[in-house]
């Protein structure tokens, strides 16, 4: 089966700024993709790209199989999208309005009513269905930003920040949905939430000045090989005595009980080496390679590195 | 797909109060100066007789009230036109329109419908007025209907450089004003030439004014209908441009 969303070479230049550079991926079906980056390193960019709303330096896209310079009617009817802002007509109610916008999808007028009820009903805003969308609360508006996206089903939908301004329980209500709208449907999810990522996505991908600089499965990433450890001891034991012993090799101290430690041995042989001194240990994890760490290693290094180049030149 | 913009666009024109408010005060005026010129036919009546080829109702009362209707809806139409693009970029709901499947062309021209629907029923509410005097005299249909049609061509003119401007921006205010800059500049190009009104002069035959003159008098000219449609197809063509220049840019 070929890919849903294919990208190739994506580039987008504002005048002498490159926003984009050079990038390329694929997105399947059944895949929920994470999209990260910092601020203004070009994700907004590549999904208006991916949408339609703007059009790339060069490079090619194609959704669902059709080429979206080409032939763009044909490729964004396969494609639900909801920008950062979610483009509502304020002055509507949430059903005038999700019908307008089954109409722009090409809904046929007898399916108009089941389509829209259904999608109400997904993002739960039967209790404001006849409501203007201003009086809503951000919240609300956000989800029926996102019931626009998926109205029409389409194989790909594009979700830039989704949970911004829900509620917790909303929150998880939401990211319900995605998973769901994720085991037919390929997405692509833009956002800053890191365990949202974590706890919704397949895959990972982060950009960093327009470039993309990782792009891994989440499972891949989070079984990846640690030597960190997490440990709390009962008795009370200072940092440096720990450090004292050669078996860690670096000491970290979270709290007055807990701390982070580094070592070559592997959990079995620490484990037995901590219990021999006789710390009181009651807690001792591997500590996984969160999403955060990496995606600090990749975007705030290379700001470092960035600000020392502006120092070296100027 | 474009009635379904064009439906969206209009209806939502009357779920603000500012179309209501704007046929409320458009209707107020040209009432007010329909009906001091009946006022004026009445005491002119009898002296009329007496001419021959005395002008009739329609050139003594509709043709005043439909000039009066082009100034006033020279500086109306703007306030209505403002909004069409500019508003959709400022709410960034443009892009729920650009991710649809629907084309730049398609957008453009259901916005402009949705105006053209307006339009329609400003013209109704006019006409109705000059039409009602034919419960108590004869009037000059052909030469009613050549100035409705004038009249028409004249605001679709307007919304057309309306929605160009509008496409230019995503302020309204700023849409607003230099759309009614360039409609009263076109509108009074021909002033600065007043003595040469045979229509040879180049900016005689620029302005929106002296074309629609001529249609008010009962004259449907293909020289008239001709500017108005090249002007109205000549602005949607560079809003079309426009927006497809800013997705490029922006």
């Amino acid at each position: 089966m070929s890919s849903l969303i294919s990208v190739n070479n994506l580039t987008r230049h504002y005048g002498d700024f490159c926003a984009v550079n050079n990038i390329s991926f694929e997105l399947a079906a059944g895949d929920i993709l994470g999209f990260l980056g910092p601020n203004g390193a070009g994700k907004t960019s590549t999904m208006q790209m991916l949408s339609g709303n703007l059009a790339p330096t060069f490079g090619e896209i194609s959704i669902n199989g059709i080429d979206l310079l080409d032939k763009p009617k044909a490729a964004k009817a396969s494609l639900g999208y909801l920008p950062e802002n979610p483009p509502l007509y304020k002055e509507m109610t949430v059903t005038e309005y999700l019908q307008f916008c089954g109409r722009l999808h090409l809904i046929t007028k007898t399916q108009l009513t089941s389509v829209c009820d259904s999608a109400i009903e997904r993002c739960g805003l039967g209790d404001v269905r006849h409501r203007l969308i201003n009086n809503l609360s951000k919240g609300f508006q956000q989800r029926v930003g996102i019931a626009q996206a998926i109205l029409h089903s389409p194989p790909v939908i594009i979700l830039d920040e989704p949970t911004v301004g829900l509620d917790p329980i909303q929150i998880l209500e939401i990211r319900q949905l995605i998973k769901t709208l994720g085991e037919t449907h390929g997405i692509i999810l833009c956002t800053h939430i890191l365990p949202e990522v974590q706890a919704l996505c397949s895959r990972v991908q982060i950009i960093n000045h327009g470039n993309l600089v990782y792009s891994s499965s989440i499972d891949e990433l989070l079984h990846k090989q640690t030597t960190q450890y997490e440990m709390s001891l009962t008795d009370t034991v200072t940092q440096d005595e720990i450090a004292s012993h050669d078996a860690f090799i670096s000491v970290e101290q979270i709290d007055n009980n807990n701390f982070i430690i580094d070592s070559d041995l592997n959990a079995e042989q620490l484990i037995e080496y901590i219990v021999k001194l006789k710390w009181g240990l009651s807690r001792f994890t591997a500590r996984q390679t969160s999403l955060e760490q990496i995606f600090i290693d990749l975007t705030v290094g290379d700001i470092d590195m960035r600000e020392k180049n502006m120092v070296e030149t100027s | 797909m474009i009635l379904t913009i064009a439906k969206r666009e209009f209806r939502s024109m009357f779920m603000s109060p500012l179309a209501w408010v704007i046929l409320a005060v458009v209707q107020v005026i040209l009432a007010w100066s329909f009906f001091s010129s009946i006022d004026v036919f009445f005491s002119i009546q009898s002296e009329l007789t007496t001419l021959k080829n005395a002008p009739g109702v329609t050139d003594l009362i509709a043709s005043p009230l439909f000039e009066l209707a082009s100034i006033v809806l020279l500086m109306v139409m703007p306030l209505l036109t403002m909004r069409l693009i500019s508003e959709e970029k400022r709410n960034k709901t443009i892009s729920l329109l650009l991710s649809a499947p629907v084309s730049i062309t398609e957008i453009v021209l259901g916005k402009y419908l949705g105006l053209l629907f307006f339009i329609v029923c400003l013209l109704v509410l006019i006409t109705l007025m000059p039409l009602s005097l034919a419960m108590g005299t004869e009037l000059d249909l052909t030469k009613l209907f050549s100035g409705v049609f004038g009249l028409f061509l004249a605001l679709a003119a307007f919304s057309a450089a309306g929605l160009y401007m509008s496409s230019l921006t995503d302020n309204p205010m700023i849409a607003a004003i230099s759309t009614f800059g360039l409609l009263l500049l076109l509108w009074m190009l021909n002033v600065s030439n007043a003595s040469a009104t045979d229509g040879n002069n180049v900016f005689s035959y620029l302005s929106l004014h002296v074309h629609f003159t001529a249609l008010l008098r009962g004259i449907l000219n293909t020289r008239d209908i001709a500017y108005f449609l090249l002007f109205i197809f000549g602005f949607i063509v560079l809003a079309i441009r426009q927006l497809e220049t800013q997705r490029l840019q922006s």
